[in-house]
């Protein structure tokens, strides 16, 4: 399924300029509206838009909580390599996403377990991600068909989503969200006060590896649309505005969702109607809300 | 391989980077900044393409954003000090912007010019010019200097930042200058070994340094020399097998030195 998807990727954001995607707009709504729901390929980018913003607005909005940006930006780094290393294996690109995810989550908890202080564990954790950017650049080089995909790879695109791709997205994003809804509770409680958690029974050390795990499942999947690189518009901003907004949890998830939802739609909308690419759209917007949520606040 | 040009400036201008980045990198690793070190480097990475998207000297976008962006880091954050969350929004919308310029770029140069984005983000050392050459090593030199002259209060700063300024050592000025040199190291390091991998100069040799000795003077020399033999080793490999990119291979030794000095206790316990 994800094989041959690298290839149906556009070369590179130039040829986005020529290619059918630029439609233009006719300034009725009504038109407007229904051209973005016309091509296949818009329908299941708007999907896939749908489940990734809902999952990445619930995690995120614990990532945020627990102060695991830096993690979480490292693993997104790690579904670079995983895209490319799969694509040089000649194995399905999702395989490679998730996989290498869920290493890169045990690979961070692992380091942070060992942890003795803050700085120690900041530097396991940079030297994570730069080692695998430099492995996913390796891979990309080795591999050398895909050097015009890296772009995309980076930073997303909306083209060529299959729908066997959605059904993925779909289920993994249930799972995830499954599972910080059982563990949310006790998530909350270890995320707020770690020690007085652990006095009381409750599992952190577990907790944190889950929520990793989790964490890496979430940004795999927001990668496949924004790129690994891009991947803190959906998963951070939403959530830190949602959290200068309101300190109520099932408020601020919800929120979060709201906003990355909103982000992601208009976002795709504004992409599919210009020439420039949609991550730009998706980062500048959530910015946006940040800053006017923060002026508010 | 001394014989060849390309090699020697690669060497040359690797080495000051190498020192520059690891002495800088023991004090980013002390301060736990290293989250800010790697948003500076996507910093570098949309500075570079908005360079040249406009058309102007990508060398200046660099220097100008990363040095730009780490002074409004340390102002935006709590006692010179940006917090994760405020890093990590800032960024993402940097690289919103960069992969906006690398579009326009991308799409109105006339030359076809599609690798401009990959050789900012993840360098092209053997690609180096005699001027970056000489470029790269006044700035280690100068990088170095400041960093020395500023390293005993910056040092006191950084291990007790309440007792530091009781004392009269003005730490939140400290900490915006320190920021400002992270990013005039970020900018040099960019040219060789790209804005996605310097963090990996910046954070792996320092880390080491840190695991193995508490002692500054000798963690910072110690942290310079791992760097220096990443490089070295790194270009070496790279220039044998020239099927692995020099970038990787630099960062992929610095990663290696770092995992072995993190093992060491390990080893020892099951030798001992």
């Amino acid at each position: 399924m994800g094989g041959s998807w690298s290839s149906a990727r556009p070369t590179s954001t130039g040829t986005m300029l020529t290619s059918s995607v630029f439609t233009g707009l006719s300034w009725n709504p009504i038109t407007d509206g229904r051209a973005l729901f016309t091509f296949p390929f818009m329908q299941h980018a708007l999907a896939a838009g749908t489940i990734v913003a809902v999952m990445a607005g619930v995690i995120g909005w614990f990532m945020v909580l627990r102060r695991q940006t830096f993690a979480g930006h490292t693993l997104s780094v790690t579904a670079f390599t995983g895209a490319s290393a799969a694509s040089l294996a000649g194995v399905p690109v999702l395989i490679g996403y998730f996989g290498i995810c869920g290493a890169g989550a045990l690979a961070l908890a692992a380091a942070a377990g060992t942890r003795r202080n803050l700085s120690t564990e900041s530097a396991a954790t940079g030297s994570i991600g730069a080692l695998a950017l430099a492995l996913g650049f390796l891979f990309v080089s080795l591999y050398h068909g895909v050097l015009n995909g890296l772009d995309s790879l980076l930073f997303g695109t909306f083209l060529g989503i299959t729908s066997s791709q959605v059904l993925v997205l779909l289920v993994v994003a249930v799972a995830g969200i499954a599972v910080v809804g059982i563990a949310a509770r006790p998530l909350l409680f270890a995320s707020v006060d770690p020690d007085v958690a652990r006095a009381g029974g409750v599992p952190v050390r577990l907790l944190g590896l889950g929520f990793l795990l989790v964490l890496g499942l979430s940004v795999a999947e927001t990668s496949q649309i924004t790129g690994a690189l891009l991947v803190f518009a959906l998963l951070v901003t939403p959530a830190a505005t949602a959290q200068l907004l309101t300190p109520r949890p099932l408020l601020g998830v919800v929120l979060s969702v709201a906003l990355a939802l909103a982000v992601t739609w208009i976002g795709l909308a504004l992409a599919y109607f210009s020439i420039y690419p949609v991550g730009f759209y998706i980062t500048s917007l959530s910015f946006a809300a940040y800053l006017v949520a923060r002026i508010l606040a | 391989m001394l014989a060849q040009e390309f090699m020697r400036n690669a060497l040359v201008a690797g080495s000051f980077v190498g020192i520059a980045c690891g002495l800088i990198g023991w004090f980013v690793v002390l301060r736990a900044q290293v989250f800010a070190g790697d948003a500076l480097s996507h910093v570098a990475f949309t500075g570079a393409l908005a360079a040249a998207a406009l058309g102007v000297d990508v060398r200046a976008g660099l220097f100008v954003a990363t040095i730009g962006g780490g002074i409004t880091m340390g102002a935006l954050g709590d006692r010179a000090r940006a917090d994760d969350v405020v890093i990590g929004t800032l960024f993402a919308w940097t690289l919103g912007l960069g992969v906006l310029f690398l579009s326009i770029f991308t799409t109105n140069s006339s030359a076809g010019n599609g690798t401009a984005g990959v050789r900012v983000l993840f360098g092209s050392i053997f690609g180096l010019s005699r001027t970056d050459v000489e470029i790269s090593v006044a700035l280690g030199v100068l990088a170095t200097a400041v960093l020395m002259a500023l390293a005993r209060p910056l040092l006191f700063a950084s291990v007790d930042a309440a007792v530091a300024s009781a004392q009269g050592v003005p730490v939140r000025v400290l900490g915006l200058v320190f920021l400002g040199l992270v990013g005039l190291v970020a900018a040099q390091a960019t040219q060789a070994v790209g804005a996605l991998l310097l963090l990996g100069l910046l954070a792996a040799p320092a880390g080491a340094a840190h695991r193995l000795t508490a002692r500054p003077w000798l963690g910072l020399a110690l942290s310079a020399g791992l760097a220096l033999a990443a490089v070295w080793i790194g270009l070496t490999l790279s220039y044998v097998f020239p099927t692995l990119p020099p970038s990787t291979m630099v960062i992929s030794t610095a990663v290696g030195i770092y995992a072995a000095a993190m093992s060491l206790p390990l080893l020892r316990r099951l030798l001992g």
